[in-house]
């Protein structure tokens, strides 16, 4: 499909930093789960949280921060980075800020696992770092962004590809995100009193981490799809068509979600009744992207009996379209009123964490790697097919047993005698739930077992090896 | 019902819902393509040396999916609230839907403690029917500060033991219920110097044989009936009209120890059983009144 080049080649695409971001994708892949599987055990055996610091309550955000923003943040930048490079057929804007990019986005997860297990916290779900972090965020952000839009600014291509636009549509909210919901007034150094009061504090932290799944976990991550599913299938994407409705869908109707977080609380009637429309108008865009990347392998299904890369984005793929499905269903008031606050919402973000976001980088890391550092494939094909089992069967542990502990949570804490008093008392929900906690420990010990396979495979793929950049590729006859 | 400060917020929501549904109808309608029989074309560009687009049209099952939903959008916020001040069709609201279901189901339950609201609370403890709902109460209740086998803990009563802050007669016990009680033990740590206070605690401790340091006993006594015999009486066995624990029985509610027993001194201690008249109503209480009750006076009760 080579065509030949038109403009004069410049120099090579600076994949430096993509290989920093890649390389620490893995590191913090295995930190965040290993805080993950470490929390899942404290569930088990309570005498597992040690003193204040390694306490249950103070490592759990530390394990959401840092597999969200660690890990999938890196998985995000290395391949935003390399793909509007490649799709643009020119180097990245500013390499020197990028590079400040990587270093400010490695100091703020550095600052995160300090503070977070020293009780410093602004109590925000999934922005619980404190003010002095934020602003860093904050100024890494805007870098991030000036190199993204920088070097879509100076392409080479009449036509934006789809995955920029994705990747694009993540950056900008996240900044909007950020800086609305972590508005806060400062009382000291380590200590900041939210902008806002009472539910609708609720409501600005539920708009931001509703669309925090949104946009920094299903754009993102969408982005990279678009990417990586044709190029490691060697077809093109399914529907151009397909790709614009779902796109302005998708991020149009998404903003509306939040409040079915907030059902059966102080919050508005008017206001849960629209959280829970639109959540369910976000079935089919969502969905668009699923159908885009898994119909995309179609002329080329045998390819998944072979390929363990591929094997891992489409896996991906469908669990996006399973938790895609099941998010819609739950915000459905009155399944909520039976799913909320029980570890079936555990179970559906982490189909959606483990089953999307991380498999799809992982697949998209494996597709990087070898490419970073001027080599054919991975050093072992098998330990990928190794590696991609041991994360399914230990993504369906977690969720089918966070399904069966949710559902029995949820009728436990409902049912009621005929006198009009509980059946349970809510300790005999936790006793219960044990079994099914020590599975879920069990299939994210196998999950994080698989990060360490990736880990030897990586090492082994460029152990003794140089850095590689290729060079720019000239664009296209049609787009010259 | 909608919070809104001014009707401009009431607009801005309404216009914006409306607009985003229209949005998404037309972002399906004007990308319907004809289908053609022939085969299927790239979309023309190419990136990254083999990233093509087809042109394939919008799956129709997928359309379909779209649109259901954007209708069921539009008939929901027909009925339930949602466009900012409509309330909705059905005038449906939380609010409403709590009252409801409160009422029906209070109405549903309510002959069941109808039977027992004549019967004094001895007669209720007897029956084995009426216990079992009184454990109910008690476990939904109480258990969590008081256990679920009622024994208590540090700073929560067992009320198993025939030992009584504030009397243990159905009445007092029925007040404790309806109102709460408020427990609080002054602290003494800044009007005693050290040493009196040491030899308070010693002979509050000698009360119940704990303790054996005749000399500090000795003072302290006359320390306990300057502060302390207001409340605990002359000869520590308390005073259940005010709350004030016998100190002489082996019953410790924050403990017997030397440095517990200093700390409750120094520091005082607020005990606060939480009013439940209430939240429960009267039948739930009464029930609950003779459980408690039939706890220490009950032979099954006490099991």
């Amino acid at each position: 499909m080579k065509t030949e080049a038109m403009g004069s080649v410049h120099g090579t695409y600076d994949y430096q930093v993509v290989r920093q971001f890649a390389l620490m994708t893995v590191v913090w892949g295995i930190v965040g789960m290993l805080v993950g599987v470490v929390i899942a055990a404290q569930l088990v055996w309570p005498q597992l949280n040690v003193g204040e610091w390694f306490h249950f309550g103070r490592l759990r955000p530390l394990h959401t921060n840092a597999v969200i923003f660690a890990f999938g943040g890196c998985a995000l930048m290395a391949t935003s980075f390399f793909v509007v490079q490649r799709t643009c057929h020119t180097r990245l804007f500013a390499p020197w800020l990028a590079s400040f990019v990587f270093w400010g986005w490695q100091l703020v997860i550095v600052l995160a696992a300090i503070t977070l297990p020293l009780g410093y916290t602004s109590g925000k779900e999934y922005a619980e770092l404190e003010w002095p972090i934020d602003v860093l965020i904050t100024l890494v952000w805007v870098a991030y962004a000036v190199v993204f839009f920088g070097t879509i600014a100076k392409r080479r291509t009449s036509h934006i590809y789809v995955a920029n636009w994705f990747y694009g549509a993540f950056i900008l909210t996240v900044a909007v995100l950020h800086l609305v919901n972590s508005a806060a007034v400062p009382a000291g150094f380590w200590k900041s009193y939210s902008a806002y009061a009472g539910v609708q504090d609720a409501m600005v932290q539920w708009w931001y981490g509703h669309n925090a799944v949104g946009f920094f976990l299903t754009a993102g991550f969408l982005g990279m799809m678009y990417y990586f599913v044709p190029k490691q299938a060697e077809r093109p994407v399914y529907s151009y068509r397909l790709s614009v409705v779902h796109f302005w869908a998708l991020i149009f109707t998404y903003m509306w979600a939040g409040p079915h977080h907030l059902h059966y609380t102080a919050l508005p009637d008017w206001t849960q009744s629209l959280g829970m429309v639109f959540s369910l108008i976000l079935l089919a865009p969502s969905w668009g992207g699923m159908i885009n990347g898994i119909m995309t392998l179609s002329g080329a299904w045998h390819k998944l009996r072979t390929d363990p890369i591929l094997k891992f984005l489409i896996t991906s793929l469908s669990f996006y379209g399973m938790s895609t499905f099941e998010g819609p269903m739950m915000s459905i008031k009155t399944v909520n009123a039976l799913s909320h606050y029980t570890d079936w919402t555990v179970g559906h973000v982490h189909s959606g964490a483990l089953g999307w976001v991380a498999m799809i980088s992982i697949g998209s890391i494996y597709y990087l790697i070898p490419r970073l550092f001027g080599q054919e494939k991975m050093y072992s094909i098998p330990a990928i097919s190794l590696h991609f089992w041991m994360s399914t069967l230990g993504v369906v542990l977690y969720i089918a047993s966070m399904w069966i502990a949710g559902v029995m949570q949820g009728l436990m804490w409902r049912a009621i005698n005929d006198d009009g008093t509980l059946t349970y008392t809510f300790v005999e929900s936790v006793k219960d739930s044990y079994p099914f906690w020590t599975i879920r420990f069990v299939g994210g010990l196998l999950f994080l077992s698989g990060m360490f396979v990736m880990a030897w495979n990586v090492w082994k793929t460029i152990a003794g090896q140089k850095p590689y950049n290729a060079p720019v590729v000239a664009p296209a006859a049609a787009h010259a | 019902m909608s919070d809104f400060i001014n009707n401009f917020w009431n607009m801005y929501v309404v216009v914006l819902v409306i607009a985003s549904l229209l949005f998404c109808a037309f972002i399906i309608m004007s990308n319907k393509a004809a289908r053609s029989s022939g085969p299927v074309e790239l979309h023309g560009h190419q990136w990254d040396e083999t990233l093509a687009e087809w042109n394939n049209p919008l799956p129709r099952w997928w359309v379909w999916l779209f649109w259901i939903t954007i209708v069921f959008a539009v008939v929901y916020l027909a009925a339930y609230p949602g466009l900012g001040n409509f309330g909705g069709k059905l005038a449906w609201s939380s609010t409403g839907a709590y009252d409801k279901e409160v009422k029906d189901a209070e109405a549903k339950v309510a002959p069941l403690f109808e039977r027992y609201a004549g019967m004094d609370v001895q007669q209720v403890a007897a029956d084995p029917e009426a216990r079992a709902m009184g454990q109910r109460l008690f476990l939904n209740n109480c258990a969590q500060c008081h256990g679920t086998d009622a024994r208590g803990s540090r700073g929560f009563p067992n009320l198993t033991d025939g030992d009584w802050l504030y009397g243990g007669t159905p009445e007092a016990i029925k007040t404790t219920l309806v109102n709460g009680r408020n427990g609080a033990m002054p602290a003494f740590g800044t009007t005693l110097d050290g040493e009196q206070l040491r030899d308070v605690v010693h002979y509050v401790r000698s009360l119940s044989g704990l303790t054996t340091d005749n000399v500090r006993v000795q003072r302290g006594k006359a320390t306990f009936a300057a502060n302390c015999a207001a409340c605990h009486g002359a000869d520590g066995k308390g005073n259940q009209m005010v709350g004030a624990p016998n100190l002489t029985d082996a019953t410790w509610l924050y403990g017997s120890t030397e440095a517990l027993v200093t700390q409750t001194l120094q520091k005082g201690r607020n005990g606060h059983m939480p009013a439940h008249g209430e939240l429960l109503g009267d039948k739930k209480i009464h029930l609950l009144t003779a459980y408690v009750w039939g706890l220490s006076n009950n032979a099954a009760g006490a099991k």
